[in-house]
Order: C-alpha cells, then sequence, then structure tokens
C-alpha cells in the first residue's frame, strides 16, 4: 500500500496500512501457485458436484444394458491385446460405461458428492466439537481440566479404525433390517451417508481437542484476556469474542490437513461394503466393483482412482500451502 | 521408567475391557444372527435353537461376556470356553471347525510379515530420501523428493494396488496377481523360513508391499527432512563443522541421530495405518491374513471371531504407542516419564 495513495488526513494517521494476521497469510497463500491450482480445481469439482443433476450427461443409476462395460474408442489403447474382439466398443459414453451399463462419467462426477459431502461434513463435526471440547477444557482447568482431559486420554487409546467399522456394521444391520424412524428414512434420502457422519463424529474430534486446548492455555493469561476480564466479560464472552478467533486459524489449517484422510476413510469403508448404499456412487465402490474386471476393462477402475487421487492430491497442495502462509516459519 | 511402564501396561487394562465390552455389545444388538442362515438356505427354528444352545448364545448377555472373559468353569457351568483372560477367543460360529485361536495362528503370521516388510520399506526409502532433500534444499533433488512423498501421500492403497496390479502383473507379468509365498509352519510363530525366502516369496511380497509401504514411505521422507532441517541449524552442529569434523560424520553422527527422534513419533500412527492398509491391500492381493479375514467376519456376523480380531488389533495398537513413547524417551534424554 502505498503511502500516495491516502488522502491526507489518512496519511497522518497512519504510515503502512496495518494488516490482520488473517490478511497477512492470505496474501502468502496467493502467492503459491501450486495451492490456488488446488484450490481452484477444489471449488470447480466442489461446483460439479453440488450441480451434478446438470453437469454429468447421465444419472447416476441410469441403465443402458446395451451398454454394459461399453469401452470408447480412444481408451482402447488402456485394455489389453486383442480387445477389439470382446470389447463392446462404443462412443455414446466420454469413458464408457460400468458392467450395469451406467456412464462411468456421470458417476465419477456424482461421486464426488459422496467423498466432498463426506470430507466436509466431518471435518465440520470434528472441528466443532474438538474445539468447543479442547476450549472448555483448556479455559476452566483444575479438576475440570483433568477429568476432561482423562477421557481424551482414554479413548485416544480405542484403535480408532475398528471402531468405525464396528459402528457402521452395527447401523447397517439395524438399516437393513428397516424401520420407519425418522433417522432412517433420512439416511436412506442420503445414500447412507448419515450414520457415515454419526460414526466419525462420535470419535473423531480428539485430536483437534487437544490442539484447541494447548491454544487456549497459550494464550489463557495473556493481557488482552486479563484486560477483558477486568472490564467485567463473562467467561463466554472471553472465550468466544476474544480466544477464539486467536486460535481458530491453526485450527481450521489442522483440520484441512485431515480432509484426505477423510477422503480415504470414506473410499475405504464403501470398498469393503460398509459406506454409502447402492446405486449411490462412491469412488471406493466403483474402485471395488471395477477391481473384478481389472484385467479385462481397467479404464473402469482407472476413472474413479485418478478422481480420487487428484482430489487428495489437491486437498494436500492447499492444507500444506494454508499452513505455510499461516506460519511461515513452517516452511524454511 | 519401569514405574511408568508398568503403569501404562496397567492403564490398558479398561481400554481392554471397554473394546471388549463395546464389541460384544454392539454386535449382539445387531438383528439376524450367525445361524439364520447354512449357505442358502434358512435353518428351522427347532436347529437354530438348538445350535444356539451349544454356544450358549440362549444365555443372558450378561453370563455369556462372563462366560467369553473368564470361561465357564470359573461361572462353574458346563462348557468349553476358557476365556480371553487365559487366552482363548472362543469357537468361530461360522467356520465350526476352527476356533478364533486357529485362525489367528494361520492368518496373523502372514499380515506380520506384510506389516514388517512394509514398515522396513517405508524406512529404507523414506529416511534416505528426506535426508537427501534436507541436505540439498531447494536443488532439484529436494524437490523431486518433496513432491513425490506428497504424491505418494495423496495415493491411497486401494487405488495404488489395482494399478500395480494392472501395471506389473497383468501389462509386464513380472509377479504373480495375488497371493503370499510362504507357509507354515514358521520361525517363531511368524517369520517365514529361510528357505522359503526365495523369488516365489519376494515376487508375491513385492507389490503388496509397495501398496502398502509407500504411503508412509512419504510421510517419514517429509518429516525427516523438516527435521533434519531444523537440527543442522543447531549450535553443536556449527561446532562440530568448527572442530574440523568431515562432513559426513557431522551429518550421520550428530545431526541425523537427532533429526530422527520426532520421526519415531509417527510411528505410532503409521502402524494405525498399517493395520487399516492391510483391510484393503490382503483383500485386492487375495492374501489370506487378519486383515482380510476382519472385513469378511464382518459380513458373516462371526461374533466371537469380530470380537477376538478387534481385541487382539487393540492389544496390538496399545502395545505399539507404549513401544513407541519408550523409544522416544530413551532417545531424547531431555524427556523424562515419571
Amino acid at each position: 500500500m502505498a503511502v500516495a495513495e491516502l488522502t491526507p488526513q489518512e496519511g497522518e494517521t497512519l504510515v503502512r496500512k496495518e494488516r490482520s494476521l488473517l490478511e497477512e497469510s492470505f496474501i502468502r497463500l496467493v502467492k503459491n501457485k501450486v495451492a490456488i491450482i488446488s484450490a481452484i480445481f477444489i471449488i470447480v469439482l466442489t461446483l460439479a458436484a453440488i450441480f451434478a443433476n446438470y453437469v454429468a450427461p447421465y444419472g447416476y443409476a441410469e441403465q443402458d444394458l446395451l451398454a454394459n462395460n461399453a469401452v470408447p474408442e480412444w481408451m482402447l489403447f488402456l485394455l489389453p491385446p486383442g480387445a477389439e474382439n470382446y470389447a463392446n466398443i462404443s462412443d455414446v459414453y466420454a469413458f464408457g460405461a460400468d458392467h450395469l451399463g451406467r456412464d462411468l462419467l456421470s458417476r465419477t462426477i456424482y461421486g464426488a458428492r459422496v467423498s466432498l459431502g463426506f470430507a466436509f461434513v466431518a471435518s465440520l463435526v470434528s472441528l466443532l466439537i474438538g474445539t468447543l471440547y479442547g476450549m472448555v477444557s483448556g479455559y476452566v482447568g483444575g479438576r475440570v481440566d483433568d477429568i476432561m482431559m482423562r477421557i481424551v486420554d482414554f479413548l485416544y487409546a480405542f484403535p480408532f479404525l475398528v471402531v468405525v467399522i464396528l459402528l457402521q456394521t452395527y447401523f447397517k444391520a439395524i438399516e437393513r433390517r428397516g424401520g420407519a424412524s425418522f433417522f432412517f428414512d433420512l439416511n436412506d434420502k442420503m445414500g447412507g451417508m448419515l450414520f457415515l457422519f454419526v460414526a466419525i463424529g462420535l470419535i473423531d474430534w480428539i485430536g483437534m481437542a487437544r490442539i484447541a486446548r494447548g491454544q487456549v492455555l497459550s494464550y489463557k493469561n495473556t493481557e488482552f484476556v486479563e484486560a477483558a476480564r477486568a472490564v467485567g466479560a463473562s467467561d463466554t464472552r472471553i472465550i468466544m469474542r476474544h480466544l477464539l478467533p486467536n486460535i481458530l486459524g491453526p485450527l481450521i489449517v489442522a483440520e484441512s490437513l485431515n480432509i484426505p484422510s477423510y477422503i480415504f476413510l470414506e473410499a475405504f469403508l464403501s470398498f469393503i461394503g460398509l459406506g454409502v448404499n447402492a446405486p449411490t456412487p462412491s469412488w471406493g465402490i466403483m474402485i471395488s466393483e471395477a477391481v473384478e474386471g481389472l484385467r479385462s476393462y481397467p479404464n473402469q477402475v482407472l476413472v474413479p482412482a485418478i478422481a480420487l487421487s487428484l482430489t487428495t492430491l489437491a486437498f494436500n497442495f492447499l492444507g500444506d500451502g494454508m499452513r505455510d502462509a499461516l506460519d511461515p516459519r513452517l516452511k524454511e | 521408567m519401569t514405574r511408568y511402564i508398568i503403569r501404562r501396561v496397567l492403564g490398558f487394562i479398561p481400554v481392554l475391557f471397554t473394546i471388549t465390552l463395546f464389541t460384544f455389545a454392539l454386535m449382539r444388538a445387531i438383528p439376524g444372527g450367525p445361524f439364520d442362515f447354512a449357505g442358502d438356505r434358512s435353518l428351522p427354528p427347532q436347529i437354530v435353537a438348538n445350535i444356539e444352545a451349544k454356544y450358549h448364545l440362549d444365555w443372558p448377555l450378561w453370563k455369556q461376556f462372563l462366560s467369553y472373559l473368564i470361561g465357564d468353569d470359573l461361572l462353574g457351568e458346563e462348557g468349553i470356553s476358557k476365556g480371553v483372560i487365559r487366552g482363548d477367543l472362543g469357537p468361530s460360529l461360522r467356520y465350526r471347525s476352527q476356533s478364533v485361536n486357529d485362525i489367528v495362528a494361520t492368518t496373523f503370521p502372514i499380515s506380520a510379515q506384510l506389516g514388517f516388510l512394509s514398515v522396513l520399506l517405508a524406512v529404507l526409502i523414506g529416511i534416505p530420501a528426506g535426508t537427501l532433500a534436507a541436505l540439498n534444499q531447494n536443488s532439484w533433488i529436494d524437490y523431486t523428493s518433496t513432491f513425490g512423498a506428497v504424491i505418494f501421500l495423496s495415493i491411497p492403497n486401494l487405488v495404488l494396488a489395482p494399478i500395480l496390479i494392472w501395471i506389473f502383473a497383468l501389462g509386464l507379468g513380472w509377479f504373480p496377481v495375488a497371493g503370499w509365498g510362504s507357509k507354515p509352519p514358521y520361525l517363531l510363530g511368524f517369520l517365514p523360513q529361510l528357505s522359503q525366502l526365495n523369488w516365489n516369496y519376494i515376487s508375491h511380497a513385492i507389490m503388496p508391499v509397495f501398496a502398502l509401504g509407500t504411503a508412509s514411505a512419504a510421510s517419514i521422507a517429509r518429516l525427516t527432512r523438516a527435521s533434519l532441517l531444523q537440527v543442522i541449524r543447531e549450535d553443536y552442529i556449527r561446532t562440530a563443522r568448527a572442530k574440523g569434523l568431515r562432513e559426513r560424520a557431522v551429518i550421520v553422527i550428530h545431526a541425523l541421530k537427532n533429526s530422527l527422534i520426532p520421526v519415531v513419533t509417527i510411528l505410532g500412527p503409521l502402524f494405525a495405518a498399517l493395520v487399516s492398509g492391510t483391510f484393503v491391500v490382503e483383500q485386492i492381493f487375495g492374501i489370506n491374513g487378519m486383515g482380510k479375514h476382519f472385513v469378511q467376519s464382518v459380513g458373516n456376523r462371526d461374533y466371537q471371531v469380530i470380537t477376538g480380531l478387534t481385541l487382539l488389533f487393540g492389544v496390538l495398537l496399545v502395545i505399539a504407542n507404549l513401544l513407541v513413547d519408550v523409544t522416544y524417551a530413551w532417545l531424547d534424554p531431555r524427556i523424562r516419564y515419571d
């Protein structure tokens, strides 16, 4: 910001425009090309997922039985030699169709809904519960802190994935029996994702709670908190208005670095049959269905596999960029 | 230190007890029993009742749980269960000729070999890659290594495994598509015999080990790089250089040793990721290990196998975490537990 652009009055009161920590970080982030490309990729993918009804050329469950295992001509080079003799060559679908004659491209676009939806909701839930828990524990301190952290330590010793698998097995089995309760209907409408959220929300806030507590402890005895207390601010107000804005940045960055692992988790659960319900497409389900025919139709594995890998790659680059932007000392 | 270890081991007991109780309760709450079907046919109710009585599934739940935990004879009942505390994980309800202990005995060695080789690969690739990147900071070596690490962190094993099979087994025909190369009896209960360590073993192992180990290698490389970059700016490194030590001695003896301390901390989460990785990798490569068995028993509602394997995974994970903490304190004298 050049001084010349300021009016004389402003020039007198401030020499250099003060930027907040977040503004500084944002400027550093924008300078990171890889992170920006990743961010654009994620935004485009998110829009495609939200508007999948308009973007995808076909519905995710739309079947054309004559087109099962259809392969477009340009993908023939992926298939083993002699594929012309058995393959159903048809250029109707850009990336071909799966074993039930459903368009691979459309299913991959709809699959982004599940992956991204799960990643966003899971990180939001974990951030919300973890931050609240950690802040209360760190702020109140004393015996309450001891007990709350004991609980966290106790939960931390649990094998997280095994618990998620067990919970999902339970939810799926209950669901299969059928029941006309509100939650089952809602879960059904969401293609089986509601219970995934519940399973993850029950456990995954622990790491976030520890970080939030540590952050609160480091700010708790600073002057600005003391000042707020001196003028009679309530504890709730101090936590929400004074502590939260200061610790939120690092927490969001820490959470964004977790997003790839959520995407992996959803794909993994769908792969072993504990994820979303058919015919809702998920990249994990698509891979697990296509792996059987890997020899004859590798394109059916490659399309969702590349989508999955590019998405996690973009989140990894963006997360690293955000971390470096927020704390440049880490970058060396 | 001894007191710390004892305290930690005592702390395992409530955790493992809760895992057992939780798994037991959840599996029993699931509608539908393991004997509802024999193959595709449903069984007559009287037969189901008889089989359930044999496995004490007609007992009240608390009694079933106690029987599972401490054994039938201590409850003063007739029965075969010796209880988990005496190392008996019970019968498999699906494969009725096998006990859970039998299943563990056949599948655990294979999973252990797979896991061990993957950790070995992760360390052998990760540490040199991270070190080279740090020593040549901002050179093409650094960029290649750092970029490669992000790529491999972003490719999940359920993508990597089929792609490896597609390229190296189906395309080039270098390695077999599926299976594992070692057979019992094993050395020390889980190691393959030396005579089995031939090309057959290696060719079966290469792809699954890569599919499982590369992500770990990538995270180790990233951490080693970051940590080494921090260490080589420390005063004592400058001292070592100033007193005329050769560069190699400075790096290997002084810098690397200290920079590996933080790397130890991720071995805990890494081990957990490895366990979940075996679920996928063993499934795709058709390896008869514990991970594949666990996933299948979840679908079969084989209560005893699920509970037993969950408990075993739990034990392995808490022990791994304890080992990590102890190693950490041992490597870094500044850390003292008491």
